[in-house]
């Protein structure tokens, strides 16, 4: 299927210009369609985001020199765990699956939608409701939660603050995810197109295969958890609680056994996209396709295994210390696989460096980075070194927000001329790339080395020999937040005034690249029939 | 799976996929269950004789009498789908509404047998728990918060069942198109399951 062949025909209406049953805002918060789902999720994400983010750059602002700056230690207290709430539960575990996965799954394998397009609707209703539940636990009851994100017992179970409402937000949340999970992985069952086996599926796909599965068999955990959680801060039964023989320690194996594999669940998206960017971009098939796509499984299988590395000061065996940190060296092989397939990928290619890659090659850089900490994490003798200190920090940053949401970003650009029809403007991207970068290295590279001197981390104040260094991350935070707001207005203002796309930008070759930009509502004009794998590339 | 998936698109009704969803769905429930089955393990590797002596004070006959009534309302269950694919739409009505009643009664008995342990005192947090050891009042924390959490599922589970009730009574469910009467099936039946393990493990370690 050439692009010629898709010029001479009529199309179907776009997405964008179908006219429904509802007008406004109704025709998106009432609409089954996939691509219009993935929107809503994306404008939500990103809002949350930019919460987010603020209450990180207040929390960085608080930091800029010993003592106090801005904000009262209760304050800061607070502003850590809604940082770390909204980030994790908000934006980045929904992230990539919710948005760019909703919009670009069906259409990556030929299908017209996902497979149940009103549960879908479901999901996103439910994500909304629980981001509400999180915003109002901030001003009712005993004010916002101050336990950190991962709603430790016994202190979750004994502080004033509005804890039981937060937890039910995470657990809608929670709920919402797993939707999306069986929702995709029953797609990828049911509705490849004719011709496309498990071996011409796409990577962004498989990746998402993967993350569908951790998604179903581990959130359950955390909702049995944090349900637990309430019904222990209404009832008093006693299983947390040590005073009634509760072990608070089963629940932090509890809330890692599903916390961890979400980790998963925010990266092997985001490697799936990386996946998918790559061989565009290099102008080559990808290296090693069958190594990347069961590595994808092969994170997600052995990542379940792993949870016990986050308590390794907790109060464990050490034979089970030992077997756990095997395990998560283990866990760095696949990771490393993938990594090795996609530099391979650019032998001999024809690299173009745009935007979207340039996003790319800095996950690359950046996930090594994170990556290779985080082996230093799970050597043992080190981990009692580095454990809850700003090292912490740093990793995962670096993994997942140096990781995933630059993936994430560099998904956008590849994707958004796509989704909207419209192409951004390449030279101001590179320029909010270029401060997006730099600033993220100046924000979290010193936080390596304060952390590894021993600075634990959630601390409201530090002693003045931290001061050079806590310093330097502040500034890093406003250029990082700078080349953020350069990246989202280029990208918005494209809506208004970038050129016309055309259906394939980028020469891409997976199979939303052969119907128009903006897709039709029905994604293709003509269900395709695939007869060869994703990224084999025509003589042109 | 593969050779049908060209089919699957075409038709908007796509009964595998429904199954598959569903199944899906309930690994998730068994997981959810799970996290408290180890909990129940845990503690009770810790504590044998408390639970052991928590367990004396359950009542057997009503448990056992409850786990009959839910066993023969998966049956009724199933025989309302199969009533159905043969075409007979009023006995599959009456089998539908059999199990309604026989998940209500399960509910009565319930309330019956949480009435007498809290009219007794043995809830959790009360006075006369906290005398007790701490294995009892895991015991009695656990016992709560399973059957309760189970008895959640059961109501939620009558409520799809007089969902299912309409549909058929309506004709959206019909002997070609059944696969939602059937994924209701599917999920009364692990309602079930849930209890044949928690039934043991409360009221048989005595």
């Amino acid at each position: 299927m050439s692009e010629n062949e898709i010029a001479g025909t009529a199309h179907q209406e776009s997405y964008l210009d179908y006219r429904g049953k509802y007008k406004g805002i109704l025709s998106w918060i009432l609409s089954t369609d996939h691509k219009r789902i993935g929107i809503l999720y994306m404008v939500s994400l990103f809002s949350f985001f930019l919460v987010g983010m603020c209450l990180g750059l207040a929390m960085r602002f608080e930091l800029v020199s010993p003592g106090r700056t801005i904000m009262s230690p209760q304050t800061y207290n607070s502003i850590f765990t809604l940082h770390g709430v909204i980030m994790i539960f908000l934006f980045i575990i929904p992230g990539i699956p919710a948005a760019l996965g909703n919009f670009f799954l069906p259409l990556q394998i030929g299908a017209k939608d996902v497979a149940f397009p009103r549960l879908n609707l479901l999901s996103w209703y439910l994500y909304m409701a629980g981001a509400l539940l999180a915003v109002l636990s901030l001003f009712t009851g005993g004010g916002p939660p101050d336990t950190g994100w991962t709603f430790y017992a016994p202190y979750s179970i004994e502080t004033g603050t509005n804890v039981p409402l937060a937890v039910f937000a995470a657990f809608v949340i929670g709920f919402s995810s797993i939707l999306t999970g069986l929702n995709f992985v029953t797609t990828m069952h049911r509705l490849r197109a004719p011709g496309m086996g498990w071996m011409r599926m796409p990577l962004f796909p498989w990746s998402l295969y993967a993350t569908g599965w951790v998604q179903i068999l581990a959130t359950p955990v955390i909702g049995i958890t944090l349900l637990l959680v309430i019904i222990e801060r209404f009832f008093g039964i006693g299983v947390f609680d040590p005073a009634k023989g509760g072990d608070p320690i089963l629940y932090q194996h509890l809330f890692w056994i599903y916390s961890h594999p979400a980790v998963y669940v925010m990266i092997l998206p985001a490697m799936g996209v990386v996946s998918e960017i790559i061989p565009t971009f290099a102008r080559r098939t990808i290296f090693g396709y069958k190594a990347i796509a069961f590595s994808s499984v092969a994170i997600a299988s052995v990542g379940s295994l792993v949870w016990a590395h986050h308590m390794f000061t907790s109060g464990m065996s050490d034979f089970a210390r030992v077997v756990f940190s095997l395990l998560t060296f283990i866990v760095a092989v696949p990771s490393g696989i993938k990594v090795f397939n996609w530099v391979a990928t650019f032998y001999k290619g024809s690299v173009k460096t745009d935007a979207p890659l340039l996003y790319i090659l800095a996950f690359i850089f950046l996930f090594s980075i994170g990556g290779f900490t985080g082996l230093m994490n799970s050597a043992l003798a080190l981990n009692l070194h580095i454990h809850d200190t700003y090292f912490i920090v740093a990793h995962f940053h670096y993994v997942m927000f140096g990781g995933t949401a630059f993936a994430f970003f560099g998904g956008l650009h590849y994707w958004l001329p796509k989704m909207s029809g419209k192409m951004y403007d390449e030279r101001k991207a590179k320029i909010a790339w270029l401060f997006v970068f730099t600033g993220f290295n100046l924000l979290y590279f010193p936080m390596f080395i304060i952390g590894y001197l021993g600075m634990p981390r959630r601390y409201y104040d530090y002693p003045p020999k931290f001061h050079n260094l806590n310093l330097t991350s502040t500034i890093g935070s406003w250029i990082l937040a700078t080349g953020l707001i350069l990246m989202f207005t280029n990208l918005i203002l494209s809506l208004y005034r970038g050129q016309k796309a055309g259906s394939n930008p980028w020469g891409g070759t997976t199979l939303e690249w052969h119907t128009p930009s903006p897709p039709p509502l029905e994604n293709f004009d003509e269900i395709p029939h695939v007869t060869g794998g994703p990224y084999k590339r025509t003589k042109e | 799976m593969q050779e049908s998936s060209g089919h699957a698109m075409e038709k908007h009704v796509d009964y595998t996929g429904s199954k598959i969803g569903m199944w899906l769905f309930l690994f998730t429930e068994l997981i959810l269950f799970g996290g408290m089955f180890l909990l129940y393990s845990v503690y009770r590797y810790k504590h044998p004789q408390e639970f052991h002596a928590g367990a004396v004070e359950l009542d057997v006959v009503l448990g056992a009498f409850n786990t009959v009534i839910l066993l023969t309302s998966s049956m009724t269950m199933a025989l309302s789908i199969l009533a159905l694919r043969k075409g007979n739409k009023k006995l599959s009505l009456i089998l539908q509404l059999a199990t309604i009643g026989l998940g209500l009664l399960f509910l009565v008995n319930k309330y019956f047998e949480w009435g007498a342990k809290i009219h007794h005192g043995l809830y959790p947090g009360s006075e006369q728990i906290l005398q007790r050891g701490k294995g009892e009042i895991l015991f009695f924390g656990l016992y709560y918060t399973m059957t309760g959490l189970h008895g959640l599922h059961v109501l939620i589970g009558l409520a799809v069942i007089g969902f299912t009730v309409y549909m058929t009574q309506r004709e959206r469910i019909t002997a070609e198109d059944f696969v939602i009467l059937e994924n209701t099936g599917l999920y009364w039946h692990l309602v079930d399951i849930i209890w044949i393990y928690l039934f043991p493990l409360f009221y048989l370690i005595t």
